[in-house]
C-alpha cells in the first residue's frame, strides 16, 4: 500500500510538470495583452504599453518565461498579478473563502439530495417519483447555468425581490442580521449550482443501484428474511456507494476552481470569477496559479479516490 | 404500513413536481411585473450596509422625503440627513488603487475617491480646480505666452488623510515616479512633455515643457494626473513599484487628499472607503462611506439601480437598446448620458489587403484597387443609414454624427451633413464608370475587371454585428457587395504584430471601431491621419494611421496646428482637418457614442463626463 502511494506520488511530479508546461504554452501563444483595454487610448500610446510589457517580462520568449516561472515557483513565489501588481497568492487566499462557502455548500447540498433521490428512483424504478426525478435530472443536465441563473435572478430577485442580485463580500457575520443576509445572498447561486450537480449525481446513484439490485447477494439477503429497508440500506446502498464515493471525491477539486459562470453572474468574488477576469485581462500569473493549483488538487484527489476505492471495496488490491 | 409508504411516495413525487413547476409559473407571472408589488414583503427593502454603525444609518427609503425621524441627526443642519453608504456598481472590478498603474477605467475611478489631481474636467469640458486654487491661464499669468511653462497655485493648508501636509514636493515626486521608465506607469504619456517641475514657493509649482506646448493642462489634470504622496511611495520608483512588498501594499492602499480614505479593499471585488477627517471641505461631504463593487455584467448592473435599487449608481451601461430601454423605463432611475465616449467609425483601407500580395499586403506602398477612387468612398458614406443604426441599435447610447471630432464642443464642426441619399450614391458610382453587372458594380482598370466586393471587419460585439448587417444591406442597394467578418476583441484590439487579424494590420477593406480624443486638445487625436503615422511592417504596425491615409494637404494643416498656440485658431484648424478627413472619405463617421451611467432618482450630483471620470465630483454627491 505504502509503496503504491509512493509510486503514484512519484508519477504525479512529471504529470504536473507537463500540465504546467502545456497550460503556460497555451496562455503564452493565445492572443491578448494585459493593457488591451487601452489599445486605442491615445493617452496611453503603444510605446507606454511596450514599456509595461517589458516590466512584466512579456518581451522575452515564452519558454524563457516558463523557466523563470517554474524556478520562482520552486522558491514558493507565485509571482505578481498584472492587474493588482500584488502577490498572486494573496488574491487566491482572499477569494477562497467565498468559493468554499458558496460552491462548497452547493456541493454538500447536492450530495445530500442526490443520494436519496437516486436510491428511491432505483428502488421504485419507473414509478411516478422516478419519472419526475429523471425529468428533473435531464433539465438540470441540459439547461445551462447562465440560463437558470438569469431566470432565477429575474423571478426571485428582480420581480419578487426576495434576494439581492449584488453579492456583498464584506458582510459582518458576527451578528444574526449578517448571517441572515449571507444566506439570502447565497440562495440563488447555490440553487443554480445544486440543480446542476444534483442532476449528475442522481443519475449516477440510480444506475449504480440498478446494477446492484438484481445481483445474487441481494436475493440471498432477501431469502434470509431481512426487511426490504434493511436489504436496500445495509447491502445494496453500501455496495452502490463505491463508485459514487469515487465520483464525489473527484468532484471536490472542482469546488476549489469555483463556478465561473455562476460566480460571475451573481458577483460572488470567488476563484471562478478571478479566473475568468484574469483570462480576459491576460493576467497570466493569476491564471497559471489557479490552473496549476487546480491540477495539483485533481491529481491529489485522484489518488485519494483510488485509495478510498480500495478501502471500500476489499476486492481491490494494490500492488 | 404499505399505505403509509404509498402516501410517502406520492407526496415525494408531488413535492418534486412542485419544485419543478414553481419556477415555470413564477417565470410566466414575471412577465407582468406590475401585478405583484403586494406580494413583496418588507424583504424588498435592501437593508443597506449592515456593517455601518447604526447611528449613521439613514435607512434611506427612496421615496420618502426627509420629513421623518430626527433621532440620529448629528450637528448638520436639518436640510438633508447626512451619512450612510453610497453604493456604486461597476461591471468591471477595481484591481489597483494606484491610478498610475491602472489597467482600466475602473482603476482610475477607484483611485478618484481617494486621490486628486490639480484640476478636473466637468461635464462641459471646463476645468474645475481641485488641489489648485485657480486654473492658470494666459490672462492671470499662469500660462507662459510662449507655451513653454505653466505655473499652478495650490489651495493653502491642504492635508493628506494621514494628517501630514500636502506639499509641492508631492507633485514633483509624482512626476519623477512616472518619468522613470522602469516604474511602467500607464499614465506615462502625460508626463513625457515635462522637462522639469520646480517649487517656486510653498503653494506654487512651475512646470516647464520640453518644447512649447499648446495644451498647458496635459499634466496633473484629470484621471491621469492624480498626485501620490511622496512619503508613501518614495522607495517605489522603478521596478520596485511592482515587485517590492511595501510598494505592492501601497498600490492597494494609497494615502490621498480627497473626501474619503480607504477602509477595506478586496482587489477584483469591492472597495470600501470611509471619511477622511482631514479633507479640506469635510463638513460638506454627505456620505460616511462609499462602496465600489465590481463584476457581473452591464445588464444586471442596470437592473440593480433601476429595478431592485440595491445600488445608487451604475457605470457604463453598454447594453443594446432593446435590453436597456425597458430597464430604464422602470422610472426609478435616471440615465446620465452626454458628451462623447468616442465616435464609432468605418475606416477605409487605402492600401491593398489582397492576400496574393504576400508580405506586401496592406503596406502603404500598395494602393487599394478601388477604395483609392473618391467616388467609391463617398458613395459608401452616402448609402449608409446612420439614422436607422442610431435609432434601432443604439437608442439612448448614441447619436448619428458626420464628424470624426465631436468633443469638446468648440471643435465639433457645424459644416457637414450626412443624410442618406441612395440615388446620389448610385449616380456617383455610375458617373465614375462603375457599371452594374448583376447585383455588383464593376469597372475595367488597366485591363482587369475590378468588382466592388469589400470585406468589412470589426470586433465581436452584438451591437457591431447588427451594425454590420444594416451596412451590408445599405451597400447592397448601390451595388457594393459586403462580406462581413467579426474578430474577437482581444485579438482585434491587441497590438500583437504576429496576429493577422489586428486592426493595425487591417487585412480587410473596411473596418469599424470606436475612438475619440483623450483630452480637450485634439492634436494628439488628429495626428492619427498624417502620412508619417501610417502603420506598416517596418514600424511593427504600431502606428495609429491604420487606414494608411496620406494627403499632403492634411499634413500641411497638421504642421500648422502643431505650431499654433492660440486656442481659437487651433479650434478652427481642427474643424478644418475634421472636414477634410470626412469629405475626402478617409473615414466614415457613424455614431457619437454616449455610453450612459445610471443613478437612482434620489441621488444628487452625478453628471456625465467626456474627459474625466464619471465620478469626478463624487465629494459633492448627496442623497
Amino acid at each position: 500500500m505504502a509503496q503504491y502511494v509512493l509510486r503514484r506520488v512519484l508519477i504525479a511530479v512529471p504529470t504536473l510538470l507537463i500540465i504546467s508546461f502545456v497550460i503556460f504554452a497555451i496562455l503564452a501563444l493565445a492572443p491578448g495583452d494585459p493593457l488591451a483595454q487601452f489599445a486605442l487610448n491615445p493617452a496611453i500610446p503603444e510605446s507606454t504599453r511596450e514599456l509595461i510589457r517589458i516590466q512584466f517580462g512579456l518581451d522575452q520568449p515564452w519558454y524563457v518565461r516558463y523557466v523563470k516561472w517554474l524556478t520562482a515557483l520552486a522558491r514558493g513565489d507565485w509571482g505578481f498579478s498584472f492587474g493588482t501588481r500584488g502577490p498572486v497568492i494573496d488574491l487566491i487566499w482572499q477569494r477562497l473563502p467565498q468559493t468554499l462557502i458558496v460552491v462548497g455548500t452547493a456541493y454538500l447540498i447536492a450530495v445530500l439530495i442526490a443520494i436519496p433521490i437516486g436510491v428511491i428512483s432505483a428502488v421504485k424504478q419507473y414509478s411516478l417519483f422516478d419519472q419526475v426525478a429523471t425529468f428533473a435530472a435531464f433539465i438540470g443536465f441540459s439547461v445551462p447555468s447562465f440560463f437558470t441563473g438569469l431566470a432565477l435572478m429575474l423571478v426571485f430577485a428582480i420581480n419578487l425581490k426576495w434576494f439581492p442580485i449584488v453579492y456583498n463580500s464584506t458582510l459582518n457575520l458576527a451578528g444574526w442580521d449578517g448571517i441572515v443576509e449571507q444566506i439570502r445572498q447565497m440562495a440563488l447561486p447555490v440553487t443554480v449550482l445544486v440543480v446542476q450537480q444534483t442532476a449528475a449525481l442522481t443519475r449516477f446513484m440510480r444506475s449504480s443501484m440498478l446494477d446492484n439490485l438484481p445481483l445474487d447477494y441481494v436475493r440471498t439477503a432477501r431469502a434470509k428474511g431481512l426487511a426490504d429497508r434493511m436489504v436496500i440500506i445495509r447491502h445494496v446502498l453500501r455496495n452502490s456507494m463505491i463508485p459514487v464515493v469515487t465520483l464525489i471525491a473527484l468532484g471536490i477539486p472542482t469546488i476549489f476552481a469555483g463556478a465561473i459562470i455562476t460566480e460571475n453572474l451573481f458577483r460572488v468574488n470567488g476563484i471562478g470569477q478571478l479566473l475568468i477576469t484574469s483570462i480576459q485581462n491576460s493576467d497570466t500569473p493569476v491564471v497559471m496559479a489557479i490552473t496549476f493549483i487546480f491540477a495539483c488538487l485533481t491529481v491529489l484527489f485522484n489518488l485519494i479516490a483510488d485509495i478510498l476505492y480500495g478501502v471500500l471495496d476489499p476486492r481491490v488490491r494494490y500492488s | 404500513m404499505r399505505s403509509m409508504r404509498n402516501v410517502w411516495r406520492r407526496s415525494g413525487a408531488l413535492a418534486l413536481l412542485l419544485i419543478l413547476i414553481i419556477p415555470v409559473l413564477a417565470a410566466c407571472g414575471g412577465q407582468q411585473p406590475a401585478a405583484q408589488p403586494t406580494t413583496a414583503p418588507p424583504a424588498a427593502q435592501p437593508t443597506a450596509a449592515p456593517t455601518a454603525p447604526p447611528a449613521a444609518q439613514p435607512t434611506a427609503a427612496p421615496t420618502a422625503p426627509p420629513a421623518a425621524q430626527p433621532t440620529a441627526a448629528p450637528t448638520a443642519p436639518p436640510a438633508a440627513q447626512r451619512g450612510g453608504r453610497l453604493k456604486i456598481l461597476y461591471w468591471q472590478a477595481v484591481t489597483t488603487l494606484n491610478p498610475h498603474l491602472a489597467t482600466g477605467t475602473k482603476d482610475f475611478d477607484g483611485a478618484t475617491v481617494i486621490l486628486e489631481p490639480l484640476a478636473r474636467y466637468n461635464e462641459n469640458d471646463e476645468l474645475v480646480p481641485f488641489l489648485a486654487a485657480e486654473i492658470p491661464t494666459i490672462e492671470n499669468g499662469g500660462v507662459a505666452a510662449d507655451g513653454t511653462s505653466v505655473t499652478w497655485k495650490l489651495k493653502p493648508g491642504l492635508k493628506w488623510s494621514d494628517g501630514s501636509d500636502f506639499t509641492v514636493d508631492d507633485i514633483i515626486f509624482t512626476w519623477q515616479y512616472c518619468a522613470d521608465e522602469a516604474t511602467a506607469c500607464t499614465t506615462k504619456a502625460v508626463f513625457d512633455p515635462i522637462a522639469n517641475v520646480e517649487k517656486i514657493d510653498d503653494t506654487t509649482v512651475k512646470i516647464t515643457w520640453k518644447e512649447p506646448n499648446a495644451n498647458p493642462y496635459i499634466s496633473f489634470v484629470g484621471p491621469n494626473g492624480m498626485i501620490l504622496q511622496k512619503k508613501q511611495f518614495e522607495k517605489c520608483i522603478g521596478a520596485a513599484a511592482s515587485t517590492d512588498a511595501a510598494c505592492q501594499a501601497a498600490n492597494l492602499a494609497p494615502i490621498g487628499t480627497n473626501a474619503w480614505k480607504l477602509k477595506e479593499f478586496k482587489p477584483g471585488d469591492v472597495v470600501i472607503y470611509e471619511r477622511n477627517p482631514f479633507f479640506r471641505d469635510a463638513d460638506n461631504v454627505f456620505f460616511d462611506e462609499v462602496e465600489i463593487k465590481g463584476g457581473g455584467d452591464a445588464a444586471s448592473a442596470a437592473r440593480a439601480v433601476c429595478e431592485t435599487e440595491e445600488v445608487d449608481f451604475a457605470w457604463n451601461l453598454q447594453i443594446p437598446k432593446a435590453v436597456l430601454e425597458p430597464i430604464l423605463a422602470s422610472g426609478k432611475c435616471d440615465p446620465l448620458a452626454g458628451g462623447s465616449f468616442g465616435v464609432e467609425r468605418i475606416v477605409v483601407n487605402f492600401s491593398n489587403p489582397d492576400p496574393a500580395l504576400g508580405d506586401k499586403r496592406s503596406e502603404p506602398d500598395q494602393p487599394h484597387p478601388f477604395l483609392t477612387d473618391p467616388a467609391v468612398r463617398k458613395a459608401i458614406s452616402l448609402a449608409i443609414n446612420r439614422k436607422a443604426i442610431a435609432e434601432q441599435l443604439y437608442g439612448p447610447t448614441g447619436q448619428p454624427t458626420c464628424n470624426v471630432l465631436v468633443v469638446p464642443a468648440s471643435v465639433n464642426s457645424p459644416n457637414l451633413t450626412c443624410e442618406r441619399d441612395v440615388e446620389a450614391a448610385k449616380k456617383l458610382l455610375e458617373d465614375a464608370g462603375w457599371k452594374l453587372k448583376g447585383s455588383v458594380r464593376e469597372k475595367e482598370i488597366g485591363g482587369k475587371t475590378v468588382r466592388l466586393v469589400v470585406s468589412f471587419q470589426t470586433s465581436i460585439n452584438p451591437l457591431r454585428q447588427s451594425t454590420q448587417a444594416i451596412i451590408k444591406s445599405n451597400l447592397a442597394e448601390i451595388g457594393i457587395q459586403v462580406n462581413v467578418k467579426a474578430i474577437d476583441a482581444s485579438v482585434f484590439f491587441s497590438g500583437d504584430p504576429g496576429n493577422p487579424d489586428t486592426l493595425d494590420k487591417f487585412y480587410a477593406d473596411l473596418q469599424m471601431y470606436t475612438n475619440g480624443p483623450s483630452n480637450t486638445d485634439p492634436q494628439q487625436y488628429l495626428q492619427a491621419w498624417i502620412c508619417d503615422e501610417r502603420a506598416s511592417a517596418a514600424n511593427q504596425w504600431n502606428r495609429s494611421n491604420d487606414g494608411r491615409y496620406c494627403n499632403p494637404e492634411y499634413d500641411a494643416l497638421f504642421e500648422q496646428l502643431k505650431k499654433e498656440l492660440d486656442p481659437k485658431k487651433r479650434a478652427e484648424l481642427a474643424i478644418k482637418m475634421n472636414d477634410l478627413l470626412v469629405t475626402d472619405g478617409a473615414i466614415i463617421p457613424l455614431i457619437n457614442r454616449q455610453t450612459p451611467n445610471a443613478k437612482v432618482k434620489a441621488l444628487k450630483g452625478p453628471t456625465f463626463n467626456t474627459f474625466d471620470s464619471s465620478i469626478w465630483n463624487i465629494a459633492s454627491w448627496s442623497k
